[in-house]
């Protein structure tokens, strides 16, 4: 730098090359893009939650009856709704930080584009994660009201799930963003599934994990979407202890971590 | 002589009410290499779809190899090689892959295949790059590809549409030079090009197409005798000028057209003419005086230009 | 070479051809294909099959006053669903590779192939695509104790074929998309799922409200799904029933294959 330029404000010290505090311009790019792309392939990502809660909560659900959920009984349905609440976050923020960065990153090259302006890495990150928060919330604001008409929410804290569903949102988006930066191929983007469908079906999103064999409980639990369906459980249930905090820490450190990785990654890959 | 491999009689392609191709008459003679010159959109790519016999006519005949392609397509096609416009290669397959795919679509045994496949990436000059990934090569290295597979089944006629569109010069010389080999070794060559340098390289004989319709035939030396000049004078005296210096000196030469940047004047003697243009008190900006090429014979048989 | 003579392989085999050009594809994705065909039946019927299982506790009847397990009920289902799957993916992205992305569809017509041979050797491809991945399933099902009988066997066959029936639909379809606007995610989400869920999967289709057995009733995964209880555990049903299921997955497949031929044969005539 030569004196003849005015030294940039301190505050962008710390972040000065990969944050221009403009993350909003990017969210809004992602804004104008879905309005222009098929916004029924948007819409169609409600329903699959919905169809789980009324094939297994509706039609399994009479050959189960309740489940014990901190002691007290309920019905499956109310069971299994709020594991879906948190498998629909995920899905939502894994297929918009996977896909659709991987389309940007490839073939699109959306990226480069940004950050040729005065964009940091940062404000793209955050600016794509956001964006799945947006629509994750939407999916699971949707979600909720069927819940509501179906009688599923058994408590007044069923309202904190929403939160709790973004954070559990912005912790996948966070990790996911930096993880897509890997992959080559579309082949490689079929792995990202072959994790997703496990942890799907493990995380006591049908049944409860003691069924397992202790080792097997203790994986499960070490996951995130464990983590995320017991939080959601609770919430909407109503049974709440210090667990709850316990999921809440787990992803405000998964989120850091997410944040701190995919930001290296994307400057490592375009400010190289 | 042996006769023609491509006989085309008031042949015609509508889609819907919009006449693509509409009623061409020409023939093309073994070993020969033809050439369909014309702007984007003149029907050159739909005439090479039926020449491949892979689209139907709405009317008109079409004889290829002897045979109707309407009723005799698979085996027309045995006999062809096609390169199309856009490279239509399998980039899931490495390199050499797509050639032996490609061959096993002729029944070649998978041996035999295996052999042609090296042989062609030596012509190609894509020996190098055998298991690379499609998706990796260069404009003019998947082309060269392209050309390579459409030969794979040792072809009577190789169709080329717009086989250097999109490649840089270097890329464009290398390919020209392949494709001589194979009009040297006996392949006949049919071309759609919007290049007129390209159709005077390659092509022995060609069509002038516009809008469907054939607007001239025949060698490019010949085209450009009967259609043009000998010689080209092309002068500038700034775009408001132009028109109105253009009227002045319209007798200079036979003939004077008026573009938009500049005026040609076309003259059996490029700088006789050029002396009299100055000789009238008249001072270009710039002045250049040429030969004429095809680019001359279609603005004058179309009053338009080639490449817009 | 005269004509007939150059052409005489392709005519026979063109549509072996382009089986064989799909298997080479198999090549660049072998470790997903080989991780995704043993992983999911191990991963499905040990969450579903087992640990689901814990949470219902009555037998399902299965007609004639006789009762099977939960994991011996949901096992065929699990296999006839993970066909339909795999046939429907493989009848979407070939189909999309070839008319839009690399048009290889149009390479392959100027060599000396048809339309219809495209499609046939497509289909080909399909069913060999499924049916080691309906072998497999069947096998670790059999691990897992949930095959009672030899006659589970014939669930690869049944499975494939309502795959087949399931992906020829599809094609159809997915033959016709000249712009990628993100139907293959809306063929999955609201065509492909619903059927998994819907299809007397994880329940007999009875347990549901008749405002939704609607949607067993047209599916081809449900009958495929009853027909394959019917020969692995003898699921009690009326023959005129079995006949149909036969019947209906008969005509769908018949269906799709005709329309698809139809719809690929015109499209390369451009």
């Amino acid at each position: 730098m030569t004196g003849t330029i005015a030294p940039a404000p301190q505050r962008t010290r710390l972040l000065g090359s990969i944050y221009a505090g403009n993350a909003a311009s990017v969210l809004d790019r992602g804004l104008r893009a879905t309005r222009s792309s098929n916004w029924v392939v948007m819409l169609s990502g409600v329903f699959e939650p919905i169809f789980y809660l009324l094939s297994l909560g509706i039609g399994l659900g009479q050959f189960v009856g309740t489940v014990d959920v901190g002691g007290g009984q309920v019905s499956y349905a109310a069971y299994i709704a709020p594991a879906l609440l948190a498998v629909s976050a995920m899905n939502g923020a894994v297929y918009d930080s996977t896909w659709n960065v991987f389309f940007k990153m490839k073939y699109g090259r959306v990226y480069e584009g940004m950050l040729a302006t005065s964009l940091g890495p940062l404000d793209v990150a955050i600016g794509e994660i956001l964006l799945a928060l947006l629509r994750g919330a939407l999916y699971a604001i949707a979600f909720m009201l069927v819940m509501q008409a179906l009688g599923l929410n058994l408590s007044w804290t069923a309202l904190l799930a929403l939160p709790a569903i973004a954070l559990i949102a912005f912790g996948f988006a966070s990790l996911g963003m930096g993880i897509t930066s890997y992959l080559k191929t579309f082949q490689q983007m079929d792995w990202v599934n072959f994790v997703l469908l496990p942890m799907f079906l493990f995380s006591a999103t049908f049944y409860p994990v003691t069924v397992y064999p202790v080792w097997l409980q203790w994986v499960v639990e070490a996951l995130p979407l464990w983590h995320g369906v017991e939080l959601v459980r609770g919430l909407t249930t109503g049974v709440l202890s210090w667990a709850t905090l316990g999921h809440v820490a787990y992803y405000l450190v998964m989120v850091a971590i997410g944040l701190v990785f995919t930001t290296r990654r994307l400057r490592a890959l375009f400010l190289s | 002589m042996p006769g023609p491999v491509i006989i085309a009689r008031a042949l015609t392609k509508s889609y819907g009410e919009f006449r693509a191709v509409d009623g061409i008459d020409f023939e093309v003679a073994t070993g020969e290499s033809f050439g369909l010159l014309g702007p984007n959109g003149a029907g050159k790519s739909t005439t090479m779809r039926m020449l491949s016999a892979v689209s139907t006519r709405t009317s008109g005949e079409l004889s290829i190899l002897g045979l109707d392609p309407d009723q005799h397509g698979p085996e027309i096609r045995a006999r062809l090689g096609v390169v199309p416009q856009s490279d239509n290669l399998d980039g899931e397959l490495r390199v050499r892959d797509n050639l032996i795919v490609y061959g096993r679509y002729f029944g070649i045994p998978r041996r035999r295949v295996a052999e042609k496949a090296d042989e062609l990436l030596a012509f190609a000059q894509l020996e190098d790059k055998r298991d690379a990934r499609v998706e990796s090569l260069s404009g003019g290295m998947k082309r060269r590809l392209t050309i390579a597979r459409g030969l794979v089944n040792e072809p009577e006629i190789l169709l080329l549409d717009e086989p250097t569109t999109g490649l840089d010069p270097q890329a464009r010389h290398l390919l020209w030079d392949r494709l001589f080999r194979l009009k040297e070794q006996g392949t006949t060559l049919v071309l759609t090009t919007h290049y007129m340098d390209e159709a005077e390289q390659l092509c022995d004989r060609l069509i002038v197409v516009d809008k469907g319709a054939i607007m001239a035939e025949g060698s490019p030396a010949s085209l450009i005798r009967d259609h043009s000049s000998r010689e080209v004078l092309e002068v500038r005296f700034g775009s408001d000028r132009n028109a109105l210096v253009a009227e002045r000196i319209a007798d200079v030469g036979d003939r004077v057209e008026v573009l938009p940047d500049r005026v040609l004047v076309y003259a059996g003697d490029g700088e006789a003419a050029l002396r009299e243009v100055i000789g009238r008190g008249l001072d270009p900006i710039t002045s250049l005086v040429r030969r004429s090429s095809l680019e001359d014979v279609f603005l004058r048989l179309t009053g338009r230009s080639l490449v817009e | 070479m005269t004509s007939t003579a150059a052409s005489a392989r392709p005519r026979r085999y063109g549509a072996l051809y382009v089986t064989e050009h799909r298997l080479r594809l198999v090549r660049s994705w072998r470790w997903t294909f080989i991780a995704t065909t043993l992983g999911n039946p191990i991963i499905y019927l040990y969450s579903l099959g087992v640990g689901l299982a814990t949470l219902v506790h009555t037998a399902i009847p299965i007609g004639d006053g006789r009762e099977v397990s939960y994991l011996v009920y949901v096992a065929p289902a699990l296999i006839a669903s993970a066909a339909m799957t795999a046939a429907v993916e493989e009848s979407m992205f070939p189909y999309l590779e070839g008319f839009k992305w690399n048009e290889t569809f149009f390479a392959i017509n100027s060599a000396p192939i048809t339309g219809r041979q495209i499609v046939d050797g497509t289909t080909i491809w399909i069913a060999i695509r499924v049916v080691p991945t309906t072998i497999v399933y069947l096998v670790i099902a059999a691990l897992f104790g949930a095959v009672t009988s030899a006659g589970a066997g014939l669930v690869v066959v049944i499975a494939t074929a309502a795959g087949l029936a399931m992906g020829l639909l599809v094609s159809s379809y997915t033959a016709t998309i000249r712009e990628d606007r993100g139907q293959m995610a809306i063929i999955m989400r609201i065509i492909v799922m619903p059927l998994f869920l819907f299809s007397g999967t994880f329940f007999p289709l009875e347990s549901l409200p008749i405002g939704l057995q609607w949607i067993g009733w047209v599916s081809p995964l449900w009958h495929g799904t009853q027909l394959s209880r019917v020969v692995a555990f003898g699921l009690a049903e009326p023959i005129w029933l079995t006949v149909a299921h036969v019947g209906y997955l008969a005509a769908l497949a018949a269906l799709g294959l005709w329309r698809t031929r139809a719809v690929v044969t015109a499209r390369l005539d451009r």
